[in-house]
């Protein structure tokens, strides 16, 4: 029992001393799977309108795909992605693996099925008739997504933050991408894994405490902000 | 209805417009964070994780960089083996290892150049202190013996690397040593792997109260840290040596750039040099009382063990030599002196180093 709270002390004592080591790794890992989640928004978002807001043909087939892929484990595209980025791959010759666009990419391509899932369901909840109002108003596509986002807009930054918690908290992409180098590509996870196998508990205990407080923070502040908006 | 909406228009317009201005800093402040560390050359070491787990690599890259401002090094710890591949794909530009037989493998394949001998402590069998199996003081053959026959009594454990490392290397030469086949032994029930890096697997077998084989470098940081209290029971002899090398990447291989040969060249001097050395010498001497690595171009420059030298070379030379004249790429100065096995004048100046390091150890035990 005693290490653990020892370590519970010495973690709290590490953040609130603000111990560089803490705050540059926290920083690391938010600007990286932040920017992961801001690279997967750029087409996830007007995938998911296409998928919720035009009949096609096939939509339930690729809906049902985006929903599947939502659980793909971070190791298996981890090692897809090893695979094309090591500089002996086809995609060799940019020098990306263990630099942090590497993690980047990576959970920018993860998060997609979330951020695609997710707002299509909240943009399908939208009530019809306010598409089928637009439309009699005379808006054009454009205006009648916009109508139709500004709806389900709550909707999409959960699913936004939702993918953002999942890129944050993975371990498997930021490992075998980032290789885990101080200073450049140690994030919350890997310092995690490592701390721990090094056997410096206290270290973990900090880093663990600060990832579950941003996650679910952030999660609460989304719910709230959705609550007093409708 | 139409007041509502377009107050929801301009919370929504806000919503994004803070978003966006997030985003734009967030990715902002990364770029400006990446071109700053930009025109630095990138220099990848692959390494063990003994080496890295104790801290020691830190150490080595802070002094390295304060020396060559403009190179920045990344150490990517992996179990030898897989340090070895990870080299040979061209995803690291040098490595820094401990199993001379798979470094040889690396040499012959055309994948490397210019090894260098840059350290060497020793492996220890370590094991719960009512020692079960009764090794304690024993030679390391006898007591992997005694181990196997306690473990099929059900009366001990062992806990393997069974990571492809140097240690699991060593591990599996020692089994051999007594006529046994480590891939036979993994279908036994007292035979356990961990799989992972050596700092998990002292844990395991603390866990466990099972036998294990570490570098003794990672046995004293965790020791000291009472992540484990498993004792020492074997130790030394010349089987047990464990010799680290360093070596660069070919600068044939097509994936090498010139740039990164050069950085792994100077990184390697660096290690060799006097400087580097006493680094070795000096770390863990303030919390362990001896230095967790014990360097050898000293050794060699000294020759104050020749019994050591005569073991390194007899397990970790290729044809007679730390590097044969056919691995090597433009750098035969590195090897002339240590080859001849000279006195040199520098070795007056390393002996007082020692000397002084010494003196600092005893000041630091009064």
């Amino acid at each position: 029992m005693d290490p653990i709270i020892e370590g519970i002390i010495r973690a709290i004592n590490l953040i609130l001393s603000g111990d560089p080591e803490v705050l540059g790794i926290t920083a690391l890992s938010l600007l990286i799977s932040g920017s992961g989640t801001v690279l997967s928004c750029v087409w996830s978002i007007p995938t998911s309108v296409g998928l919720a807001l035009r009949g096609f043909h096939g939509r339930r087939v690729v809906k049902g795909l985006f929903n599947a892929l939502m659980g793909i484990p971070t190791v298996a595209l981890g090692l897809f992605l090893y695979l094309l980025l090591s500089r002996s791959g086809p995609l060799g010759y940019f020098q990306l693996l263990y630099s942090p666009y590497a993690i980047m990419i990576g959970q920018s391509i993860l998060v997609t099925p979330i951020v695609v899932s997710f707002s299509t369901s909240a943009l399908e909840s939208v009530d019809p008739d306010l598409r089928r109002l637009a439309r009699t108003l005379g808006a054009s596509d454009l205006q009648m997504y916009g109508v139709v986002i500004r709806e389900g807009f709550w909707g999409v930054v959960l699913a936004v933050i939702a993918a953002f918690n999942r890129a944050f908290a993975e371990l498997g992409i930021a490992m075998m991408l980032g290789g885990n180098i101080r200073n450049i590509t140690r994030v919350l996870t890997t310092a995690i894994a490592l701390e721990t196998s090094r056997g410096d508990i206290a270290l973990s205990i900090a880093f663990t405490l600060i990832l579950l407080t941003i996650t679910m923070s952030l999660s609460i502040a989304v719910n709230l902000a959705r609550k007093s908006t409708t | 209805m139409m007041r509502l909406s377009r107050s929801a228009l301009t919370k929504l317009q806000a919503s994004i417009l803070v978003i966006v201005a997030l985003a734009t800093v967030t990715l902002g402040v990364y770029g400006y964070n990446l071109s700053l560390t930009q025109p630095k050359a990138r220099l990848i070491v692959s390494t063990t994780t003994s080496l890295y787990e104790t801290r020691f690599l830190d150490e080595l890259k802070s002094k390295f960089e304060l020396k060559y401002p403009n190179l920045n090094v990344s150490f990517i710890s992996q179990g030898t083996g897989l340090a070895i591949q990870t080299a040979m794909r061209g995803d690291a530009d040098m490595i820094l290892v401990h199993d001379p037989a798979r470094e040889y493998q690396f040499l012959k394949g055309g994948y490397g150049v210019n090894r260098k001998i840059v350290a060497y402590n020793f492996f220890v069998i370590v094991g719960p202190s009512e020692d079960p199996a009764g090794i304690s003081g024993k030679s390391p053959s006898e007591a992997f013996s005694r181990i196997r026959s306690a473990g099929l009594n059900g009366t001990a454990v062992w806990v393997s690397r069974g990571d492809d490392s140097g240690t699991h290397a060593k591990e599996k030469t020692l089994w051999k040593a007594i006529g046994l086949d480590a891939e036979k032994l993994r279908a036994e029930a007292w035979y356990l792997e961990a799989g992972s890096g050596m700092t998990a697997t002292l844990k395991l077998a603390n866990e466990k109260r099972g036998y294990t084989l570490t570098d003794v470098g990672t046995y004293l940081l965790n020791f000291n840290n009472h992540n484990i209290d498993l004792v020492k029971l074997v130790e030394s002899g010349k089987s047990m040596l464990n010799v680290y090398s360093v070596m660069a990447d070919s600068p044939k291989n097509a994936n090498m750039t010139k740039a990164n040969f050069e950085g792994s060249m100077q990184f390697i001097r660096f290690l060799v040099s006097s400087e580097g050395q006493a680094l070795f010498a000096q770390f863990g001497v303030d919390k362990y009382g001896l230095p967790l690595f014990k360097p050898y171009v000293k050794l060699t420059e000294n020759q104050s063990d020749s019994e050591i030298i005569g073991w390194i070379r007899d397990l970790a030379f290729f044809e007679g030599s730390e590097c044969p004249q056919e691995f090597r790429y433009q750098a035969d100065d590195l090897y002339s002196a240590q080859e001849l096995g000279t006195i040199e004048v520098p070795s007056i100046l390393t002996g007082l180093e020692e000397r002084k390091v010494a003196s600092w150890i005893q000041s630091l035990k009064a």
